[in-house]
């Protein structure tokens, strides 16, 4: 067995495969009932050779070295679902499964290679996807109001608002970060971003197990948030979010952190005058695992959607806390063809169909990732002509349109 | 088995090329440098080789930015050692570079008699893929190039080696070693290193360093850059509306008017 650590606070000491079931964060697993509520609920749960339940009974016995010998970890898309299932509440995703999928990248004799360049681009470039990090604020030249970036302009400001990689490069993420700044401006909000000092928070690089990488980005982030003054960081990132909420107090991270559904959310009143422009669209909202399981964020989009004057809100079978994955988180939006090949179901696949079952004609989301693997997905199954993918706010800044 | 890795620091195009004020050569201000595609299919064959039948590895670069991240990862993926040649001058070629290289590799104790030295076929910075046949003339040992699978017998002392040609042909060759290869892609995709284990490399091994002084031969390259330009524009391309048969018919026209069909 091998030496990989986690941090998981800044009093706690070290967590590690070989001191977990002493660990104070760890010695929960002594607890596990061998229920295996985990591995019925997990969206992958059925292709697992090792399903968190066996896992713990293997890690019980002894018996470890099997575990990490085996791919099987490399099906977690870290979507919460195990660990909010759990009736013993053992931090699953939290600190057991990076742990052992740590080791099982190790062990890879070859790890797969989107996955492989995404880590490599993101430690060299700050993003997954190899866009030049002078660019990362490009987007901004688009945008019809004005957007401080806080290296030319270092004013203290209320709002500091951390983009994130797929809002600031992907063409779809560029039209939810233009209706952001949007929103922001409608509420009079004082707001400025990093520009190209930002870099990805890391989040999905913690949960892979491949936590050097995922503490080069924290270190990084949070020496430039020392660099200025403002009162709350605001993200567009759900896996940011998380990652400021649950894992960035380790390296001393005090600021109040909001994802921009919920932040919107609380300015709900403010917004409701200004949204005047009828959207006559059937709305399925998918909660994101970060946002909902992780955060219990369910009934903040939703009253967001059900303020847009026309929008019909249905609901999936599988919502709030049983909402299924979109397969993006823990790396998964670099496994795709990984999955392919081993012929596993994409999870956005599964998801989407779902959503059009629903008589749906916008599948309405919060993180990031969504936009393009829904949108994927719906070409896919040809169900592009049958329904959209819309942000929340993208929605409310359409609804501000006359 | 010793085997000898080439290494070079290229332009990383993920940045836009600038053109630095005297018009021959790359500003380099903004720009970062970044590890040979090949030259890391290179290593990677090197390590698969020595996993397979032991030996040493030993990694060799010319000074850069950014050169000691990848001397670095080279060990933290299992080279057994790493060589940087300090001090060349700004804008070495790629002719000056080998003839730098090739006396280190003959010169440096546990280098010299190496069994293997392996480099990319190319660079983008050496796309006529001088480096590795430049290396093999100045240390008179054989050559081949476009090498997709490389298998060494120590007890023969004779490699056998794939090289690919043009149209999807393939070649096996026997080469007597030592002897010069360049590699066109390894076996395997180059390994992943997670940045903990650099790290944990950083603080436990060292790059060793020899410096270039008295092995410059001003005057080798022939060659000298006389001007960089970017790429002119091209005209943009045209979207064919209409329908399937419209836009069908519409092609073939314009094929048929440049005298294509």
């Amino acid at each position: 067995m091998g030496g990989a650590t986690l941090t998981v606070g800044s009093s706690s000491p070290e967590v590690s495969l070989e001191n977990i079931l002493h660990h104070p964060k760890g010695r929960d697993l002594l607890t596990c009932i061998q229920c295996g509520l985990c591995a019925g609920t997990c969206p992958y749960g059925e292709v697992m050779a090792y399903p968190p339940r066996r896992i713990i009974a293997m890690l019980r016995a002894g018996m470890m070295e099997r575990v990490l010998a085996s791919e099987s970890l490399l099906a977690c898309v870290a979507c919460y679902s195990c660990m909010a299932k759990c009736p013993r509440n053992i931090q699953l995703t939290e600190v057991l499964l990076p742990l052992v999928k740590e080791q099982v990248f190790l062990n890879l004799s070859q790890l797969p290679a989107e996955l492989h360049k995404a880590l490599d681009n993101t430690l060299r470039y700050g993003n997954p996807m190899a866009e030049s990090p002078r660019k990362r604020a490009a987007w901004i030249k688009t945008v019809d109001v004005p957007v401080r970036i806080l290296a030319e302009d270092p004013r203290p400001v209320d709002v500091l608002w951390f983009v994130e990689c797929q809002n600031s490069y992907h063409p779809r993420g560029q039209d939810i970060s233009r209706a952001t700044a949007k929103l922001f401006h409608v509420l009079g909000i004082d707001f400025a971003i990093l520009g190209n000092e930002e870099k990805c928070a890391g989040e999905c690089a913690r949960l892979l197990g491949v936590t050097g990488l995922f503490e080069t980005l924290m270190d990084y982030n949070m020496a430039i948030f020392s660099k200025y003054h403002f009162k709350r960081i605001v993200t567009s990132g759900a896996h940011a979010y998380d990652a400021f909420t649950h894992q960035y107090a380790a390296a001393g991270f005090t600021y109040a952190a909001e994802h921009t559904t919920p932040f919107f959310a609380a300015y709900l009143e403010q917004l409701k005058p200004h949204l005047t422009h009828k959207l006559p669209y059937a709305v399925t909202y998918h909660d994101s695992c970060c946002l909902g399981r992780h955060n219990g964020f369910y009934e903040q989009p939703r009253s967001l959607l059900r303020a847009i004057p026309g929008v019909k809100l249905l609901e999936m079978p599988h919502n709030r806390i049983n909402a299924i994955c979109c397969g993006g988180g823990g790396g998964g939006m670099w496994l795709d063809t990984y999955y392919k090949a081993k012929g596993y179901e994409r999870l956005s696949e599964r998801r989407v169909k779902e959503a059009v079952a629903t008589g749906a004609d916008v599948i309405a989301v919060s993180c990031p990732y969504e936009i393009s693997r829904f949108e994927d997905a719906l070409k896919v199954l040809g169900y592009e002509k049958k329904m959209i993918v819309r942000d929340v706010v993208e929605l409310l800044s359409e609804a501000m349109e006359v | 088995m010793n085997i000898v890795v080439v290494l070079r620091m290229v332009p990383d195009v993920v940045e836009e090329l600038e053109i630095a004020p005297d018009g021959k050569s790359l500003d380099l201000e903004f720009g970062r440098m970044v590890l040979s595609e090949s030259d890391d299919h290179a290593l990677e064959q090197a390590l698969l080789i020595k996993e397979r039948m032991g030996g040493t590895v030993t990694a060799v670069a010319l000074e850069a930015p950014e050169v000691d991240e990848v001397l670095f990862s080279a060990l933290a993926k299992g080279a057994d050692r790493t060589l940087k040649i300090t001090g060349p001058k700004e804008g070495v070629t790629t002719r000056e570079a080998a003839h730098i290289i090739a006396q280190v590799i003959a010169s440096e104790p546990g280098l010299r008699g190496a069994d293997l030295v392996l480099t990319g076929t190319q660079a983008i910075n050496d796309l006529d893929g001088l480096m590795a046949p430049l290396l093999s003339q100045e240390l008179s040992l054989p050559f081949l190039g476009i090498v997709t699978g490389l298998l060494p017998d120590f007890a023969t002392r004779i490699a056998s080696a794939t090289k690919e040609y043009p149209r999807g042909v393939r070649a096996e060759f026997e080469v007597a070693l030592p002897a010069v290869f360049g590699i066109q892609a390894a076996e395997k995709p180059p390994r992943y290193v997670p940045v903990a284990k650099v790290r944990a490399v950083m603080k436990s091994q060292k790059i060793d360093c020899v410096p270039s002084a008295g092995m410059e031969e001003p005057g080798l390259s022939l060659l000298q850059v006389l001007e960089i330009t970017k790429p002119e524009p091209s005209a943009h391309s045209e979207i064919l509306e209409g329908s399937v048969q419209q836009a069908a018919c519409a092609l073939c026209g314009i094929l048929a008017e440049r005298g294509l069909l």
